[in-house]
């Protein structure tokens, strides 16, 4: 088994309050799913849409990231599969796809030693 | 943990409340933004982490944390709710003020208050519907417009006018002065009776579409009884009224979305428990000196939803009930179905005379199952021809494919002789 993220991106919620919870029920089965068949090392965390961002030799702090909506990360997850293809194959249930967001699906690399 | 079925709609209704009732009424886009900020901070959290044990009351703890942010932070530049006034603006008071207003008692009054407050007497009933959908039961613009078979821009249009008018008075609708109560009681309870009838009668092809209203005229009805200047008579015989027509629901259309006649449908599909609500609700309305034509028509629905078969129904009963109904509201709409209550007990042909005795039948031209009901009565009495002339002229006024299709099922029956039946 090897390791993954997938890293939400995009997709903020809207919608009527029913629509949501429509989104948000798609979530809570796609979660359930992928807990159930073991491939959830770590549900992850939701991140704020801003924070700060520091840079450089200065350690200069600015605001942000100020990043289009459709390019912010929106949380993520650890996700446990077999390879790369298979955890391809898990996100594209991810209800987020539906809504104009992506999955961003990377393989944690891991030190060998 | 999983989320009840429209559990976000309730809770934007109840959410909104609370928030109006603290924000004062002109801030009820401001208590919108919140309530909409609640639901995307339960999306982000919960779609991760897993719906938390009570749903509710941590969309409820978001918007009063969200609240309290907004009021700290705008309270020099934006007022608020006048009558909790200066409470808002010291620390000391602004917490426990604000914590009471979110308790489950207070949210229950601030419901009512809303439904109050949206029947303002400058709007019509449609518009008083509209917002209420839209405000204390969470439905969007196209979620309304999809009800009412109305297009996205027609009803933006109303509920921006309503909210307008809402917004600019003064303040909320006050549940704890009796005269002013009682004398917005019947418009609240014409709305509620509205929009179930929307539901029941109404254009949406959609099922599950009508079926929702009818629930939250059901449930906002409920509101208004827990009230104890809300439970009159007339209130009980109103939730009566809509249990038993909502109880007949399940048979009104068949599986492939038609239309099946009172006659026709299967009797075992109507919901008991309903019935009995009704039953007990009916029992309640029966006090005091007052008979309103909600009383009536639930006495009336109480017979259609209690006869085990078609043929066991009391037609007698329903005509006097139909006499005194026309007594306290006369109108063409409740003559006729007088007549067809006389034409079950006396037959047809009695029928077609007391429909031709209508004061101002003219006003039922347009309306399509007066011509139906000619049509029923002609056939009834064999005169095919004429029969399927009614049902053609029915068919041009019908307001939507389902009652299309139940008169095209009419006309055939046209065209077997001695298969009056409908």
């Amino acid at each position: 088994m090897s390791e993954f993220t997938f890293l939400y991106r995009g997709s903020d919620p809207s919608g009527s309050p029913e629509q949501m919870q429509k989104t948000m029920q798609k979530w809570v089965a796609w979660f359930k799913e992928l807990g159930a068949s073991g491939h959830i090392k770590d549900p992850g965390h939701p991140l704020e849409r801003t924070g700060k961002v520091v840079k450089g030799n200065q350690k200069s702090v600015h605001d942000g990231p100020y990043a289009e909506a459709k390019d912010v990360v929106g949380g993520y997850t650890l996700i446990e599969a077999k390879d790369l293809a298979q955890a391809v194959e898990l996100s594209k249930g991810c209800p987020i796809l539906e809504v104009g967001g992506s999955v961003e699906v990377r393989p944690i690399r891991i030190l060998n030693m | 943990m999983e989320l009840s079925d429209h559990l976000f709609r309730r809770e934007a209704g109840r959410m909104v409340a609370a928030l109006t009732r603290v924000f004062g009424v002109h801030n009820l886009a401001l208590a919108e933004d919140v309530v909409q900020d609640a639901f995307c901070r339960a999306m982000e959290v919960w779609r991760m982490r897993g719906v938390p044990e009570n749903p509710s009351a941590w969309l409820m703890a978001t918007a009063k944390n969200r609240a309290l942010d907004v009021l700290r932070r705008q309270r020099t530049a934006r007022t608020f709710a006048p009558e909790l006034g200066r409470l808002l603006e010291s620390e000391w008071t602004l917490a426990p003020v604000v914590e009471e207003l979110f308790a489950a008692n207070a949210i229950k009054d601030d419901l009512l208050r809303m439904m109050f407050s949206c029947c303002h007497p400058r709007l019509s009933e449609e518009a008083q519907v509209a917002l209420m959908l839209n405000i204390l039961c969470g439905f969007s613009v196209d979620e309304i417009a999809g009800a009412f078979v109305s297009s996205h821009a027609a009803i933006e249009k109303r509920i921006a006018r309503a909210k307008k008018i809402f917004s600019g008075s003064k303040r909320l609708f006050d549940v704890t002065a009796p005269a002013e109560f009682s004398k917005r009681l019947p418009a609240v309870q014409r709305a509620l009776y509205f929009l179930f009838n929307e539901g029941y009668h109404g254009a949406s092809p959609e099922t599950a579409v009508r079926t929702e209203l009818c629930h939250e005229a059901i449930r906002l009805g409920v509101i208004l009884l827990d009230h104890p200047l809300g439970g009159t008579p007339s209130s009980y015989a109103l939730s009566a009224l809509m249990c038993f027509d909502a109880a007949r629901l399940p048979s009104r259309v068949d599986a492939s979305g038609n239309l099946i006649s009172l006659f026709d449908q299967d009797r075992s599909l109507w919901d008991q428990n309903l019935v009995l609500k009704g039953l007990k609700l009916m029992e309640l309305s029966a006090s005091g000196p007052e008979l309103t034509e909600y009383h009536v028509e639930a006495a009336i629905a109480s017979i259609y939803s209690t006869a085990a078969r078609a043929e066991e129904t009391n037609w007698q009963t329903i005509v006097s009930l139909y006499d005194t109904l026309m007594t306290i509201c006369p109108s063409p709409i409740v003559a006729l179905n007088r007549a067809i209550a006389v034409a079950q007990r006396d037959g047809p042909e009695r029928g077609l005379e007391e429909i031709a005795a209508i004061k101002d039948r003219d006003r039922l031209s347009a309306y399509p199952f007066y011509a139906a009901a000619l049509g029923e009565l002609e056939l009834r009495s064999g005169r095919e021809d004429a029969a399927r002339e009614h049902f053609r002229t029915a068919q041009g006024l019908a307001r939507n494919p389902m009652e299309r299709r139940f008169l095209d099922r009419r006309m055939e029956a046209c065209d077997r002789p001695g298969n009056g039946a409908a």
